[in-house]
C-alpha cells in the first residue's frame, strides 16, 4: 500500500487555480497501484500524465515506479504546472512540467515512446462554450457528453503508445464508455475497466488501453 | 526546463511548420544542480534522445563540457560517460528564457523552468 502524495504544501488559495485532488483523482491512483505489479515489471522509460492538475498522480505514479522513468507533465493551466513541479518536490520525486495543449508539443518526439500515459480530463457535461479556458474551468468542463476534450486526445494515443505502453483514463458513465470503446479499437488499442466508483453523482470508471498488435 | 525535456520539444504544432526541432534556446537564466545519478535511467534514455540535438542545445548555452558529441559503442557501460550525460540530461535547466522556433522564428517563452509551448488559435495547425 502506497500512502498518497504528501500535499500539505497546497493550500485553498492554490485550489482557486488547480484542481483540487477528489475522488477521481484517488480512484486513478488506486487503479495504478493495483495494476503496479504489470506495470513494473514493463519496465516504463518514459510517463506522461496529461492534465496533471496539483501533480499527485503523477507524484504517485513516480513515487510507485522509482527513478528509472522520465515523468513529464502537460497542462494548459501555468499554475497547474508550477504546482504539480512543488509536488513533486515536496515528495522527493522529479517531474518535468511542460504547459502546452494535451500532448502536443511533445508528440512529434514521443511518437511510440511513451510506456504510461496518464488522463484525468475534464470529463464534465457542461455547455461547449465552457470549454477551452486556461483557468480552473478547465479542469471539469468537458462540453457534449463530457468529452469534448478527451475526443481530440483519442485519436493520437494510438501514435503516442510504446508497443507495451498503457493509456489510463478517467471516465463518467455520461462520457459514454461504449463508445470511447469502439473508438479506440479502431486504432488497435483494447480497453479493460480497471476499477470503478461511485461517489456521490458521479459513478467513475478507470480504463486501461493496450495495444492488441504490440 | 532540463534538456531531456527540451530534446523532447518541437514546433510543429504550428501551421506550416515541419522541421521545428531542434527548439533554439535563448536562455537568460540557467541553473545548475544536483540530480541523483541513476545510470540505469541514464543508459535507457539515450537510445531515445536525438543527440545531437542535446549537444547543440548544451553548447548553446555554454553547458556543453566535454560531453563526446558522437555515441560511442559500449556507452551503456561506460560509467564516466554516463555521469557527463546525466549532467547535461538532468542537472542542467533553463530557468529563464525563450525557445525559437528554427523554421518560423516563433518565440516560445521559459518561465519559472516551465516552457509555455501554448498557441494563438490562428497559429494551429489542424
Amino acid at each position: 500500500m502506497f500512502p498518497t502524495p504528501d500535499i500539505s504544501h497546497l493550500n485553498s488559495a492554490d485550489y482557486q487555480y488547480v484542481y483540487e485532488p477528489a475522488e477521481d483523482s484517488f480512484l486513478l491512483m488506486d487503479a495504478l497501484e493495483k495494476d503496479l505489479q504489470s506495470l513494473k515489471s514493463a519496465r516504463p522509460s518514459v510517463c506522461l500524465e496529461i492534465g496533471c492538475g496539483s501533480g499527485i498522480v503523477s507524484t504517485f505514479l513516480a513515487q510507485m515506479l522509482g527513478p528509472d522513468s522520465f515523468y513529464l507533465c502537460t497542462d494548459i493551466n501555468p499554475k497547474a504546472l508550477e504546482i504539480t513541479r512543488n509536488t513533486g518536490q515536496q515528495n522527493s520525486v522529479l517531474l518535468n512540467p511542460v504547459l502546452t495543449d494535451l500532448a502536443s508539443s511533445l508528440a512529434d518526439r514521443l511518437e511510440n515512446k511513451i510506456d504510461v500515459l496518464l488522463f484525468n480530463p475534464p470529463y464534465v457535461v457542461t455547455p461547449s462554450e465552457e470549454v477551452g479556458s486556461s483557468g480552473i474551468e478547465a479542469a471539469w468542463a468537458g462540453g457534449v457528453n463530457g468529452r469534448e476534450v478527451l475526443d481530440r486526445l483519442l485519436p493520437d494515443v494510438h501514435r503516442l503508445l510504446s508497443s507495451q505502453g498503457v493509456f489510463y483514463l478517467v471516465i463518467i458513465k455520461e462520457n459514454k464508455q461504449g463508445d470511447i470503446e469502439a473508438i479506440m479499437s479502431k486504432y488497435q488499442l483494447e480497453m479493460t475497466v480497471v476499477m470503478s466508483r461511485r461517489s456521490g453523482p458521479e459513478h467513475l470508471s478507470v480504463l486501461k488501453f493496450t495495444r492488441n498488435n504490440p | 526546463m532540463k534538456l531531456l525535456t527540451h530534446n523532447m520539444l518541437t514546433s510543429n504544432i504550428i501551421k506550416g511548420v515541419t522541421k521545428g526541432f531542434p527548439l533554439k534556446i535563448a536562455a537568460s537564466e540557467v541553473k545548475v544542480s544536483e540530480v541523483d545519478f541513476n545510470p540505469e535511467f541514464i543508459a535507457r534514455m539515450i537510445p531515445k534522445m536525438e543527440w545531437s540535438a542535446l549537444c547543440q542545445a548544451a553548447e548553446s548555452i555554454g553547458q556543453l563540457g566535454d560531453l563526446p558529441k558522437e555515441l560511442a559503442p559500449e556507452y551503456e557501460s561506460d560509467e564516466e560517460f554516463l555521469k557527463k550525460a546525466h549532467h547535461v540530461l538532468l542537472e542542467v535547466e533553463v530557468k529563464e528564457g525563450e525557445l525559437i522556433c528554427p523554421e518560423s522564428g516563433r518565440k516560445f517563452t521559459i518561465r519559472n523552468g516551465i516552457p509555455n509551448m501554448l498557441l494563438n488559435e490562428e497559429e494551429v495547425a489542424k
